[in-house]
């Protein structure tokens, strides 16, 4: 029944991507493209936050990492972009394993801290280096252009390119949750100390789960680059990363699928919902819509009233709307249903 | 006797495992009170929906006052005092501070005198880690800091848990002057049915939640088959 | 000699305003195991606080800081109140989200209402310096740490003197024993993010003249108080304030004396000591092995 739930998603997803070209102008589908780059990027992100339990306030940064690859590949060595795409992945996801193999031995909050310091670090790193980055100023690519001798409006080819990559990497993402794997990584999510007892080693286990989701990072972070043709320290900014972890949350962590919706949220909430609903109270108060900040805002109290009203995100709604209930992935579960033991001030098991 | 403290038909759960099935009990003015029972029947979960530390419904009434609805701090500024499982020590402030934990609610300067007076031995512990005294040390500062919050019912759960049985008898005696000098109720709880016999005056038996037996202390202690079904000794 | 005194100097003033943060942060940890991600911008908004209280409002430097941090004692507790008591039986990870929303709004908020261009802050020291035995110290450096030092000390002594400073320590030890001695838990935390909010004002406030203030004045130096933190022992409010001290010294001496490291891999390089100092002390240098919870 799940298997036959998931294989009827993916059609209508692949339906839908397949037909969107028909009904949406030149412009609305590069920004379609790019839902399915922050598709990638939040998939990995999943893996890890969703299916491991570890946030990471970081992993724009390894979307960077992925960025600068194909752009140096592109640009310094002549390679062919596409083929710079896997070449992104991997480096990223090396980058991700450098950092995770020290950084999840830590426990929760550590893990979560040390992340937060990625973002900064990266464009610190950029600006120290710049005869290899191009320093503050970055690097431009060649214009978007259609490759393997077709001549496509640019944004339709980018549009096709980067969903048959996510068409790839979505299934990918569930043969890496479902299985042996994937048990581990619950696993390690749901109580670390019993899955350490079992024999599960949770560092190897978050480790691997932080390299893979710098890898998807890292590919969709090749394809952002191809589709805005430029990099500099500015484009991936903490706010990206942020950005990327609201997707989750709002997406439905532990679901694959929800991180269509979380993708979605990601690409329009500040160029075209967040200035909508500014639009619509300004009738009201008068506010002046168009000031610097106002989209933040507006996003950041959007991510709030999901948090209170929907926890499990919009995977969460529509599992509700399908089945009556709300079962969720251990992400949202509440901390306790019992008072927590006076003796010993820890909560009942 | 009037009744200090009563329970109506109290019942409680946690999560979906029901753990006290509709009990009813009393505990007058000035007198101690024992549950006895097997582990897992009951008692510890009894204080805690006296004291609001596990969700109950029914009616817990303290001095006429309805405390059913009321979270652990409510009810402590009801007074009780409730000395959990385990004790509830701050293991990591000093015993002194553990003392000024306990007059938290009372105004003004505590009484830390007529307490010392009851455990004199506090008095050069005072700047001890309360983590590092033994464990019948520990359960005297417990009994102590209750004491300070000057509660119309004392309430223990298992005080001799873990206590050698001469530091056991020093803890019972502490109680039974307490209950004698300063009038307070006690409501134990104790798996050592022999020791909490001697001190109270009535008990009651929980099997698997409910009330198995009710009596005094002296008819449950002479009816041979009681003691040997439900008090093992 | 005299250089390296110097920078030793500057570094503790800098380190004192990292430990003044990391503080804050460690508060909130301590009483309630969530890591306050928005701690920095809320430090960011009370400094533009004050800041329009002094230039659009007229009020001297002296009198805008202290009802600053009245503002930001009433605006952690209202924060606490209308944003995260809400999610009390919710996921630790609920709850860290909400303070990254909290982040974002506050960011955006700042940006809007007072323009996201940077604004010159004035400081209440003289720029002048004293030199001593060849050692320029810098009246601004002394005076910033004097100020951090000084809140750092007036809560230390509540924490340890007043009942309630003694309920808040014993509150976050063992919250459940706590109730039973009526101590009105929920309150107290309240009162605790007050408190980190006092600490994060006055950060914000003595950071600003020297980085300027804009909404992302305090990204950076909230990652240096989250090192700083974590290199103190999340558990420990003196390691924390420890932390800061040694990571600003350190990196002062670091940048200084290796030229490799510009200030530009400043960030890096604390990242890097993070990362080292957790290997080898996965509970930091301060804190003590932490039992975690199945």
């Amino acid at each position: 029944m799940r298997r036959v739930t998931a294989l009827v998603s993916f059609g209508v997803l692949v339906t839908a991507v397949v037909l969107a070209p028909t009904f949406f102008t030149h412009y609305r589908l590069f920004q379609l493209a790019l839902v399915a780059v922050y598709l990638v990027a939040l998939l990995g992100l999943d893996i890890l936050t969703g299916f491991t339990g570890q946030i990471s306030l970081g992993h724009g940064a390894f979307m960077g990492v992925g960025a600068y690859t194909t752009t140096i590949l592109v640009v310094d060595h002549g390679w062919n972009d596409l083929l710079t795409i896997p070449v992104a992945g991997v480096v990223a996801g090396l980058f991700g394993l450098a950092f995770g193999l020290p950084a999840t031995r830590f426990a929760g909050p550590y893990l979560a801290l040390a992340t937060f310091a990625i973002p900064l670090s990266f464009i610190g790193l950029l600006k120290r280096f710049p005869h290899f980055t191009g320093g503050g100023i970055g690097k431009n690519l060649p214009q978007l252009h259609s490759e393997l001798g077709l001549h496509m409006n640019p944004s339709v080819w980018f549009y096709a390119v980067c969903w048959m990559i996510a068409l790839v990497m979505l299934p990918l993402a569930f043969g890496i949750v479902r299985g042996r794997f994937g048990r581990a990584l619950r696993a390690v999510r749901d109580s670390e100390i019993a899955s350490t007892a079992n024999g599960v080693s949770t560092a190897t286990i978050k480790s691997a789960a932080f390299g893979i989701s710098a890898f998807y990072c890292g590919v969709a972070g090749g394809l952002y680059a191809i589709g805005i043709t430029y990099v500099n320290p500015d484009t991936f900014p903490i706010d990206l990363s942020i950005l990327l972890l609201t997707g989750i949350v709002l997406g439905g962590a532990g679901s694959l699928y929800g991180m269509v919706f979380g993708a979605l949220f990601v690409e329009f909430i500040r160029i075209s919902w967040g200035p909508t609903i500014l639009n619509g109270i300004s009738r009201v108060h008068h506010l002046d819509t168009h000031a610097p900040g106002s989209g933040l805002v507006v996003y950041g109290l959007i991510l709030l009233v999901v948090l209170y009203l929907a926890p499990a995100g919009a995977a969460g709604v529509v599992r509700r709307l399908m089945t009556g209930r709300s079962t969720v992935a251990g992400w949202s579960k509440p901390r306790s249903t019992t008072p927590s033991d006076p003796a010993t001030g820890v909560e009942a098991p | 006797m009037a009744a200090l403290l009563e329970l109506n038909d109290v019942s409680a759960r946690y999560g979906q495992v029901a753990a006290l099935h509709g009990i009813s009990l009393t505990v007058g003015e000035g007198e101690v009170v024992a549950l006895l029972g097997a582990n897992g029947a009951g008692k510890t979960t009894t204080l805690r929906a006296v004291s609001g530390t596990v969700r109950r419904s029914g009616e817990v009434i303290l001095g006429g006052k309805r405390l059913t609805r009321s979270g652990p701090e409510a009810v402590a500024r009801n007074g009780v005092a409730h000395v959990p499982e385990g004790r509830g020590i701050f293991t990591q402030l000093s015993v002194w501070e553990n003392l000024r934990m306990g007059a938290y609610m009372r105004r003004g300067r505590p009484d830390f005198k007529t307490v010392l007076d009851y455990f004199p031995w506090l008095d050069a512990r005072r700047n001890q880690q309360a983590g590092t005294l033994s464990g019948g040390e520990q359960q005297m500062l417990a009994l102590a800091r209750a004491f300070l919050q000057r509660p119309k019912l004392l309430m223990l759960d298992e005080p001799s848990l873990g206590l050698a049985p001469l530091v056991t008898r020093e803890v019972f005696r502490v109680v039974t002057d307490l209950n004698e000098k300063e009038g307070l109720a006690v409501l134990v709880v104790e798996q050592n049915a022999a020791i909490a016999l001697g001190v109270a005056r009535r008990a009651y038996v929980l099997e698997t939640g409910s009330i198995a037996l009710a009596g005094s202390a002296d008819e449950l202690r002479s009816n041979d088959a009681i003691r040997t079904a439900y008090l093992g000794y | 000699m005299a250089q390296f005194l110097q920078t030793v100097v500057s570094g503790l003033a800098l380190g004192s305003i990292y430990g003044s943060l990391a503080l804050a942060l460690v508060l909130i940890y301590k009483a309630t195991e969530v890591i306050n991600f928005a701690q920095g911008e809320m430090a960011m908004f009370t400094t533009y606080i004050s800041w329009a209280l002094i230039t659009h409002h007229g009020m001297s430097y002296w009198p805008a800081f202290f009802v600053t941090l009245l503002i930001a004692f009433a605006g952690g507790i209202g924060l606490q109140t209308v944003v995260v008591r809400p999610l009390a039986r919710a996921s630790v990870l609920t709850v860290v989200m909400a303070t990254i929303a909290l982040l974002v709004i506050l960011n955006g908020a700042a940006a809007w209402i007072w323009s996201p261009q940077l604004q010159f802050y004035p400081s209440p020291f003289p720029t002048s310096s004293w030199v001593i035995g060849g050692v320029h110290i810098s009246k601004q450096d002394a005076g910033t740490f004097g100020v951090v030092a000084a809140c750092v000390v007036v809560l230390a002594l509540f924490f340890r003197f007043t009942k309630l400073g003694l309920a808040m320590r014993a509150g976050a030890l063992n919250p459940a024993a706590a109730r039973l001695m009526g101590v009105r838990t929920s309150l107290l935390l309240a009162l605790g993010w007050g408190f980190a909010a006092v600490l994060g004002a006055v950060s914000g406030m003595m950071v600003a003249p020297t980085f300027f203030l804009t909404p992302n004045m305090m990204q950076a130096v909230l990652i240096y108080a989250f090192a700083a933190a974590v290199l103190g022992g999340l558990e420990s409010p003196v390691g924390a304030v420890t932390g800061g001290v040694l990571l600003g010294v350190m990196l002062n001496l670091i940048t200084q004396y290796v030229t490799f490291v510009t200030p530009d891999l400043q960030l890096p390089v604390a990242l890097g000591i993070l990362l080292v100092v957790l290997l080898i002390r996965p509970s930091g240098l301060l804190g003590r092995a932490v039992v975690r919870r199945v």
